[in-house]
């Protein structure tokens, strides 16, 4: 593993020169920073910063030296095609599968050098459907996010029921607090995994496709979930596939295809059609919001004429 | 002690009788706990030759040096005579406690192997430890003598390591060693030992060597010894008590092994290190008692629907309704068609394997 300064790797509008071939022209004109969120700039010793990550399996890279930072108190969203990564690159920043090659570093610490537990408590990670058979109780099983935090040989205390119980609020899954996890429905689990993750109490929030399942208001609900938290401080990090969700809710966002980074920065200089249709091979318009004033994306799957693929 | 939602955990528990925090975790301990000394005295009162509750009282007594303490109170300790003592505690008192120590450590083998492949059909023979220790014994039963019944213990324990060590070679030669790979690994050797141990049978064994290796292959405590109390109370008192401390890290599996991971637990070496506990725990049973089943496949099932899937309760739980159950199992076994004796294998399947259906059906909302 190399070492490197904590704070080498920095949020670039536009692109990341991360050394593979750009697409095409750098977007004209960036569009217009939106009101409020995407102006916000973070120091950058806070929050989380990847660099040069590498992961391959049967000889082939599955990530290939991404690089990307995730502001801290900041909503970064995750975005790229199906199969580019997205899922393998959030297991490498938890440590879950650790990465062949590279560096991450959240906060000044080296996470990959950070004792598990440690990193327990520092980081959560909401995987993607994560099921059991077991016959658990959505309360017992939000209260395993306070397994790092207290001895092995230790049960729950009254404080860990009590971080339990609001972080089955704050993820709007109080209700389901006796109900068994084997019997939700998608979007429930989906809900009792972020209460999960949200009972760790972690500074570094990981999330994979966490919107997966939900109908469209239990998606805002999430989305608003994930803003709240950031403003209380903690770096978020969610894979998206939803395109306007990123657009609605990020304040950043890093798109990733095959391995690679592609894009990363403030959400609107991001999500334009130069980037886009290259990437995921589709036709693309960027409209506003005729409220919140941020991009709304249209997809069509009509050839662009002069775009390169 | 209890969570704020009153009213709801009161009520909305979905059977879940035994609340984490509360006062119900220990008073279900403290009865099952009263359960199994219950029904050890039961099994060594019930039986073909009618002993009295005094005459075990004075024997017990006899053998513990109770008369040392009763003497000077000026209650006399009258020792049975030879024959009945001898019934009371040469026979019926090991053959009791060999049944409550391979009763509980089955349990806790049959939970941790559920929970940690969490394959809920994992029983403590999965790895093909059942199967290498029934060769192990056949093998020196096939050969005979009464010097190699003395080994048929050691080479039934080897054999389980064996096995053991065979299954979690060939799973790591596939490459990681996850629960599905272990399961078939389990599943391979397993089939190999079986064939072996029918090949030696077929081949060899002839008149009342078949009905001790039947015997044996079905599971049995009917030639408890002390030494057998020794063996499989230690194994079950110190791997079993390690596996029971073990309850946060199985929590932690309860959604997968990244789950794990991301909670902190250092997920390759727990694995091992528990299925080595398993396994070795597992031998030492399987070496006095040979393989009975169901126990640690069905206990852990039935116990779950009281505590859920909280590993530190459901383990001591599940220990002390094993023991018990595998003594009442063993009381039918040597009484229902006495003077004739079955092997207890025979009534934990017959016992076990409507209670499983019943079991299943309850979960059905589950699946
Ligand atoms: N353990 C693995 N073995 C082989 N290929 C893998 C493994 N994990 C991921 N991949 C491959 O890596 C690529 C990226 O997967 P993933 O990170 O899940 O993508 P995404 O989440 O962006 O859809 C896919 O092509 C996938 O098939
Ligand atoms: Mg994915």
């Amino acid at each position: 593993m190399t070492d490197r300064s904590p704070s080498s790797p920095s949020i670039t509008p536009g692109r990341l020169p991360a050394g593979q071939a750009p697409p095409t022209s750098a977007p004209a004109a960036p569009a217009p920073a939106g009101p409020g969120r995407e102006a916000r700039h973070q120091p950058q010793d806070t929050g989380l910063a990847a660099d040069r990550v590498s992961w391959g399996v049967d000889g082939r890279l599955v990530l290939d030296g991404v690089a990307l930072a995730a502001p801290g108190a900041a909503v970064t969203g995750l975005l790229g095609p199906n199969g580019s990564g997205k899922s393998t690159l959030l297991r490498a920043i938890a440590g879950v599968r650790p990465p062949d090659d590279g560096g991450v570093v959240f906060d000044g610490d080296d996470l990959l050098r950070l004792g598990r537990r440690a990193r327990a408590r520092t980081l959560a990670l909401v995987e993607q459907d994560a099921g059991t058979d077991l016959p658990v109780t959505v309360h017992d099983a939000v209260l395993l996010g306070r397994i790092p935090h207290r001895s092995l040989l230790a049960g729950p205390s009254d404080a860990d029921r009590e971080t339990a119980d609001r972080a089955l609020e704050r993820a709007g899954a109080a209700e389901l607090a006796d109900r068994e996890v084997a019997t939700l429905s998608g979007g429930e689990r989906q809900r009792v995994h972020l209460a999960r993750a949200l009972a760790q109490t972690p500074r570094l929030l990981l999330l994979d496709e966490p919107t997966n399942h939900l109908d469209v208001a239990a998606q805002l609900h999430t989305m608003r979930v994930l803003r709240t938290l950031a403003d209380d401080g903690v770096t978020v990090l969610a894979a998206l596939h939803d395109l306007n969700l990123a657009a609605a809710t990020c304040d950043h966002v890093v798109l990733i295809d095959r391995g690679r980074v592609v894009a990363a920065g403030p959400t609107a200089q991001v999500l334009v059609p130069e980037i886009i249709e290259p990437t995921y091979g589709v036709s693309c318009d960027v409209l506003r919001h005729p409220r919140t004033g941020r991009p709304v994306l249209t997809f069509s799957t009509a050839p662009v004429p002069g775009s390169v693929h | 002690m209890s969570r704020t939602r009153g009213p709801v955990a009161a009520t909305g528990g979905r059977g879940h009788g035994v609340r984490a925090g509360g006062r119900g975790p220990v008073a279900a301990g403290i009865a099952l706990g009263g359960v199994l000394v219950a029904s050890l005295l039961g099994a060594v009162l019930i039986g073909p030759a009618e002993l009295s509750a005094a005459e075990v009282g004075r024997s017990l007594a006899t053998h513990l040096r109770l008369d040392l303490l009763l003497g000077p109170l000026g209650l006399e300790v009258e020792p049975l005579s030879p024959i009945r003592d001898g019934m009371v505690w040469h026979l019926r008192a090991p053959r009791a406690l060999t049944a409550a120590a391979v009763g509980a450590g089955l349990a806790v083998c049959g939970v941790v192997m559920q929970s940690l492949t969490r394959n809920p059909l994992a029983d403590p023979y999965l790895l093909g430890l059942s199967s290498g220790a029934s060769l192990g014994a056949v093998l020196v039963l096939v050969a005979g003598g009464a010097a190699a019944l003395a080994l048929l213990p050691v080479a039934a324990f080897a054999g389980a390591v064996l096995a053991l060590a065979a299954a979690l070679g060939l799973a790591g030669a596939l490459g990681q060693v996850t629960p599905t790979r272990t399961v078939l690994a389990g599943l391979a050797i397993s089939q190999m030992c079986s064939a072996a141990v029918s090949f030696v049978i077929f081949w060899s064994v002839k008149g009342d060597a078949f009905r001790e290796v039947m015997s044996w292959l079905m599971g049995s405590v009917g030639s408890a010894t002390w030494t057998s109390v020794a063996v499989t109370g230690i194994a079950t008192l110190v791997l079993g008590t390690g596996l029971m401390l073990c309850g946060s890290i199985l929590d932690a599996f309860t959604f997968g092994e990244s789950a794990a991971a991301t909670l902190g637990v250092d997920v390759q070496r727990a694995r091992w290190g528990l299925l080595v506990a398993v396994a070795l725990l597992t031998g030492a049973l399987v070496s006095q008692s040979g393989s009975i089943g169901f126990v640690g496949l069905i206990l852990p099932h039935a116990v779950r629907l009281v505590t859920g899937a909280r590993h530190r309760l459901l383990l001591p739980l599940s220990a002390l309704a094993g023991a018990s159950f595998l003594v009442w199992a063993d009381t039918l076994a040597r009484t229902v068609f006495a003077p004739r004796e079955l092997p207890v294998g025979i009534v934990t399947a017959a016992v076990g394997a409507p209670v499983f259906a019943f079991l299943l059906w309850k979960g059905r909302s589950r699946a």
